[in-house]
């Protein structure tokens, strides 16, 4: 099991490494130049050069990168160019509504997706198998940036029961912020559940077909507790799985529903960051989004050996 | 079921795709023309989907739009595909250069896709040509994973072995005896990023980071004309509904081509 450990500790490293030179490749390779766009077209070459050597970009690459990665392990992202401030704490303002807004849908499609991929797997080939694998398909085709103008005039401007945009002023009480983020996270919970259907379906099929599931039908239990009891815990393990995934997909790749509901989210600091070529922004918010997916992916696998003794080799 | 499931998304893109090519026949309104006094007129005879905020024929710009989205799309799951085979023929049959590439193909699907295509169009430039790189950047890995799962499975099989016994070169046993036998998950992933295809190149632009704002495809149109949906609910409904159509089409499409092909799956999947 030590040696699954170390093998699983080595390839994560490897990964966050290979995430940390692409991420650094990338925002060098960019085509327009960050200091003549801070500097505006007067500048002098002086002056370029002076902000280079400030920001140590007259150094060679590998030098950089080394200075680069020295800085992100003691937690210094660098300094936005724009927003005057650490790239840490620009980051950390955005955590919140980003955070929940990916809790609340990854709730939302899991109670839906999980109950109707049961009932799926359950009445394999007939009609509500049918109609529910077709909505998960359709589910999957719907641009969310589209759904979430469809419901903002539905549930905004007609019903005007939730805001349109925003995440209440500055300041606002927790329910609120919570009231604005309903809407947003409706958008990303049902098309989300889709991809939850389809796993949870493929998931209870699998473990309906085991040997001891046989053995429960056959000692006479009622086909509820085969179902809920004994099938479900082992098919849950798969779908846990995806669920986690989907919320740190979801830190940084909400970045659509978030702009449509202007909300002042991770993916649209980003978004702002690209437009406005600020890189430190950029790369920073790049790594951390990525690292954290490789970390939840990481503490995925380490659940999987304390939960499933099969993996204990 | 499946049978006539695939049938009828194949008609539907067909469909599209014959609306897309002959574009200029089926629409005949010219799709950049302008009618200030037409803007924003509901679905009629004159304007089968209504104007947008300048006056555009909606119906002229779907359909020319549909050659935009789709040939976006069809690029980015041909490079990807192409791109995500190699890769994983690759990593699959050579067992020392299986771990590090599949190490970059984990931190590349580290970041989510629509992140790291924003990032990549921003470097590369936004034109049309520099988003469909990016889209196949960030689908070559999930191709690539793919196929190199299947391959470890086909590489092990007898067959494999005896061509190997023959003396056959490796480059042929590649080509002429593994490739063959992964044609069907190529396929569908190939539909499949078809389709997500679509709707990425639609959030990109949506986002302001796509393809340039007046070449019109189909997320360019929802970009442009969405703040008129309360009082136009045409100018989002249409684009959208293409997006969607299309889409789903191409995903009907890919699964019901699997299980016809795989009878194996039929059963989980």
């Amino acid at each position: 099991m030590y040696r699954y450990l170390a093998s699983r500790l080595a390839g994560m490293l490897a990964v966050l490494a290979i995430v940390a030179v692409i991420v650094f490749v990338l925002t060098r390779a960019a085509s327009g130049d960050p200091i003549s766009v801070l500097l505006g077209d007067q500048a002098t070459a002086e002056d370029i050069a002076r902000v280079q050597k400030d920001y140590g970009l007259d150094k060679p690459l590998p030098v950089q990168f080394a200075y680069w990665v020295r800085e992100v392990l003691q937690g210094n992202l660098g300094q936005s160019i724009f927003l005057q401030r650490p790239v840490t704490q620009a980051l950390w303002e955005r955590a919140e509504p980003t955070t929940l807004l990916a809790l609340m849908a990854v709730g939302l499609a899991a109670l839906i997706g999980i109950p109707c991929g049961i009932v799926s797997a359950v009445y394999r080939g007939r009609a509500v198998d049918q109609v529910f694998t077709g909505v998960a398909m359709l589910g999957a085709s719907i641009p969310s940036f589209w759904f979430g103008i469809v419901l903002i005039q539905l549930f905004a401007v007609s019903l005007g029961w939730f805001p349109a945009s925003g995440y209440g002023a500055p300041g606002a009480p927790l329910a609120e912020r919570l009231h604005a983020l309903v809407l947003p996270a409706s958008v990303l919970g049902i098309l989300n559940s889709a991809l939850i259907i389809r796993f949870t379906r493929a998931s209870m099929l699998d473990v309906l077909g085991e040997d001891y599931v046989r053995t429960a039908r056959s000692k006479g239990l009622p086909e509820s507790s085969v179902v809920l009891k004994h099938a479900l815990r082992n098919a849950l393990v798969p779908i846990v799985t995806v669920l986690g995934l989907t919320v740190a997909l979801m830190i940084g790749g909400a970045v659509v529903t978030e702009t449509v509901f202007g909300l002042p989210g991770v993916g649209n600091l980003v978004v702002n960051a690209v437009l406005r070529r600020d890189y430190p922004v950029i790369q920073g918010a790049l790594l951390v989004i990525a690292a954290i997916y490789v970390l939840i992916n990481f503490s995925i696998d380490l659940l999987y050996v304390a939960v499933d003794p099969r993996v204990k080799l | 079921m499946h049978r006539r499931i695939v049938m009828v998304s194949a008609v539907v893109l067909f469909v599209i795709a014959v609306l897309a090519l002959g574009a200029p026949w089926f629409a005949s309104a010219d799709p950049n023309d302008t009618a200030v006094l037409d803007r924003l007129k509901p679905p009629s005879s004159a304007h089968l989907m209504g104007t947008d905020e300048l006056g555009r024929d909606m119906y002229a710009r779907i359909v020319h739009g549909a050659r935009y989205s789709l040939a976006i799309a069809a690029l980015t799951a041909l490079g990807s595909v192409l791109a995500g085979t190699v890769l994983g023929l690759v990593a699959g049959f050579f067992r020392r250069l299986d771990a590090p590439l599949m190490r970059v193909v984990d931190a590349m699907m580290s970041f989510p896709d629509i992140l790291l295509a924003i990032a990549l169009v921003a470097i590369l430039g936004p034109t049309l040509l520099n988003v469909v790189l990016a889209l196949v950047l960030v689908y070559t890995p999930r191709v690539a994973r793919v196929v190199r799962a299947s391959t470890l499975v086909v590489r092990e099989l007898l067959f494999v072995e005896a061509v190997r016994a023959l003396g056959v070169r490796t480059s042929r046993i590649l080509w002429r005896h593994i490739l063959p036998n992964l044609l069907s998950p190529i396929m569908v992933q190939g539909s499949f990023i078809f389709a997500y295809a679509i709707l990425a190149e639609a959030g990109l632009s949506f986002l302001g980071v796509g393809v340039p704002p007046e070449i019109p495809t189909w997320g360019t149109m929802v970009a442009g004309s969405q703040q008129y949906a309360d009082r136009a609910f045409w100018v989002v409904l249409f684009p959208g509904l293409a997006i969607i159509f299309t889409a789903l089409s191409l995903q009907l499409l890919g699964d019901g081509v699997r299980d016809l092909l795989d009878p194996k799956l039929k059963k989980t999947l």
